[in-house]
């Protein structure tokens, strides 16, 4: 199946060495961090987390939001969504593995990394995220490639691979949910010691990654001549729209905590993302305004019916829900975290350009893998004949 | 450090092992077994900086300092600037801690802090102004649970089960900084750039580490203070509290820096428990920090 990835028109190859050119310049900028040290991004003793993990954060969500058309499909038997499971677990795959280089560009010794699995630590809430973030990449490639493969012979996928489908549901909410474990738990970080985080990354996950899987949806419909449908993609429309409220709704709990409750430590996180700090231009406080005006504004488009149903408005609220969710998780979560840090003291962070040229060759290493799938993906689906929707 | 040896890392370090780990058997001369650990990212001798605390060299049975939870209390009535920076001096000389200066790369084991950073949220506006201005002494709190060896991957910072240190096996940190954002304290600093000397960027003031018989890291790696668990082991007290003795004794004080076993009724520590008035760093977080403050 894997040669139809390699045939393909010009406009394919162009995006192919596109991204192939951002990969390199990214490779090449890691390799700068690699010789010289991760001194040569923004982040520091205080902010000792920035970009990399954001991104990790963000992504993780996306992943999980595979299970979001797995689910409905395979436990509710909502047939139309056979049409793109594979496309959701494909982008899993894709977001996966983008989660897993995220790691490893932000570990300070990368050639030490076999040492979580010669010295496995349970208690570490990142040992149990190495085995959940493996587990899904290994969930999604074997079932997302027998599925499709099945498809392609015109025979219904094999029997024994139902318990590794209904495996992956629990398993995608998992990797989350340890995400969040990983914020969650530690003493002295009130931005993120809440219980209400897991939740929040859930909620996020699932408006953020479905949303994508449309917009990706989209560009397959446009660029090749297999349709993913238009009850598929108005579904996934309704997915969006409920699990964005529930997300914008966590955190207005959390706004209530914070501030009903009026404990210092608590507040100090949100005043400094939302309005700064005495004295410092934080560059932060128009982009965390900019996360909750999209989703606002994503909200108010995707509720009326009349709207979420036209496909302009629908892209427009999807890219709008990108960009939010993306500023809030990928960006404002983990710094928001760190400053004020723990001896309250404030010390802002920016990334570096060559720490956002290495973020984006991994966002490139990510996406080439979900062209190349979506290749192969849409090269089946044609070739059995299912190019229209009914 | 015979030039002859450094000369063969060289030789060797070019033509076998690659470039990254060759500036550090240029600039010390480190044994190959070392070379060789750090080359291969720590796993082949992943005990070895354990193996350092555990069996020092030249260590006479009997000689080494032991307790069953070593404390700290710090007297800050007894500090002025000038002692507390001969704390951090010392301890900064005997670990062979590098000074970059830019203040993102900065790394410290012991520092002063002002009091309503070490106490955030126990200042108000009527508070004692020399209070405002004493030079506080932090450092790692060496807590009795604490959360960075919880969160830790890979056990390279754990709690000694003999006496509570809190340590780092700097050869195993696959550097994550898991332990960084879990630290209630900032007590941890991360290597950003390469601590060592390479060829025009001197980090330490000389050329060599001012310390040789304390190792020096890798780039990529937390540290923090480790209660001087190496002096400890050939019978020496913490480099800082005995720099505090110095200095203090200069002054006419009494001394500011106190370690001694928490376990033990009769040690100085205890009886300075019993007879102040001691305040812990974020107690309420439940770390069970094993450094006390006389304010």
């Amino acid at each position: 199946m894997l040669e139809k990835a390699f045939v393909g028109g010009r406009k394919y190859w162009i995006l192919i060495g596109i991204l192939g050119g951002i990969i390199g310049v990214g490779f090449i900028m890691w390799l700068y961090q690699f010789r010289v040290g991760l001194g040569i991004t923004g982040m520091g003793r205080d902010v000792s987390w920035g970009f990399y993990i954001g991104q990790f954060t963000y992504l993780v969500g996306v992943a999980a939001a595979g299970v979001m058309v797995v689910l409905p499909y395979y436990l509710h038997h909502y047939k139309a969504f056979g049409r793109i499971t594979v496309l959701a677990e494909f982008m899993a795959i894709g977001a996966v593995t983008m989660c897993l280089l995220f790691i490893l560009v932000d570990l300070g010794n990368p050639v030490r990394m076999i040492n979580v699995i010669l010295h496995p630590t349970p208690n570490s809430v990142l040992f149990w995220d190495m085995i959940v973030l493996n587990g899904y990449l290994f969930l999604n490639v074997f079932i997302g490639w027998n599925v499709l493969s099945a498809e392609r012979k015109g025979s219904p996928p094999p029997h024994w691979i139902k318990p590794f489908i209904y495996l992956s549901i629990p398993w995608a909410i998992s990797i989350h949910t340890v995400t969040a474990y990983l914020y969650a738990g530690l003493p002295g970080r009130h931005f993120w010691l809440t219980a209400v985080m897991a939740p929040r990354f859930l909620s996020s996950a699932f408006c953020a990654g479905p949303a994508i899987l449309i917009l990706l949806c989209l560009i397959v419909k446009k660029t090749t001549k297999f349709d993913p449908g238009k009850e598929q993609i108005r579904t996934l429309g309704s997915i969006v729209t409920y699990a964005l409220i529930l997300n914008v709704f966590l955190f207005l709990c959390e706004l209530f905590t914070v501030f009903y409750s009026q404990i210092p430590g608590h507040m100090h996180h949100f005043h400094y993302l939302f309005f700064g700090h005495e004295g410092h231009v934080v560059r932060l406080v128009p982009l965390m305004w900019l996360a909750f005006a999209c989703m606002t504004a994503a909200i108010i488009l995707l509720v009326p019916p009349v709207t979420r149903r036209n496909e302009g408005i629908l892209t427009v609220a999807c890219v709008l829900v990108v960009i939010g969710t993306w500023i809030d998780k990928g960006f404002g979560l983990v710094v928001g975290g760190f400053v004020p840090n723990p001896l309250e003291k404030i010390v802002d962070y920016w990334p570096t350009v060559p720490e956002a040229l290495i973020t984006l060759g991994v966002w490139a290493t990510g996406f080439l893998i979900i062209s190349l799938l979506y290749k192969v993906a849409t090269s089946v689906k044609l070739e059995v004949g299912a190019g229209e929707a009914s | 450090m015979g030039v002859n040896r450094r000369k063969f890392l060289k030789i060797a370090g070019i033509s076998t092992l690659g470039v990254a780990a060759k500036p550090a058997a240029d600039a010390f001369g480190i044994s190959p077994t070392e070379w060789l650990d750090q080359k291969l990212g720590g796993f082949t001798v992943p005990e070895t900086l354990f193996h350092f605390f555990e069996k020092p060299a030249g260590l006479v049975p009997g000689e080494a300092l032991t307790a069953k939870r070593w404390a700290m209390v710090v007297n800050v009535r007894e500090l002025d600037e000038e002692i507390a920076q001969a704390c951090t001096d010392a301890c900064h000389k005997v670990h062979n801690v590098p000074n970059f200066d830019n203040p993102r790369h900065e790394i410290k084991w012991i520092w002063q802090e002002e009091y309503e950073h070490v106490f955030p949220g126990q200042q108000h506006e009527h508070i004692d102004e020399n209070l405002k201005k004493l030079p506080f002494l932090v450092m790692c709190n060496h807590c009795f649970n604490p959360p960075c060896c919880r969160v830790c991957p890979t056990k390279a910072t754990f709690k000694r089960k003999k006496d509570g240190i809190v340590l780092m096996d700097m050869h195993r940190c696959i550097g994550c900084r898991f332990c960084m954002a879990a630290c209630p304290f900032g007590a941890r600093s991360f290597n950003w750039l390469i601590p060592w000397p390479r060829a025009g960027e001197g980090k330490f003031e000389g050329k060599e580490p001012p310390n040789p018989e304390y190792p020096t890291r890798v780039k990529g790696v937390v540290e923090k203070c480790n209660f001087c668990a190496e002096r400890l082991a050939k019978g020496q007290i913490p480099a800082c509290v005995e720099a505090s003795q110095k200095a203090c004794k200069k002054k006419g004080r009494e001394p500011a820096l106190v370690f001694g076993d928490l376990e033990d009724p009769d040690s100085e520590v205890r009886q300075l428990l019993r007879s102040n008035y001691t305040v812990r760093r974020k107690p309420e977080l439940g770390s069970n920090p094993n450094v006390y403050y006389i304010v």
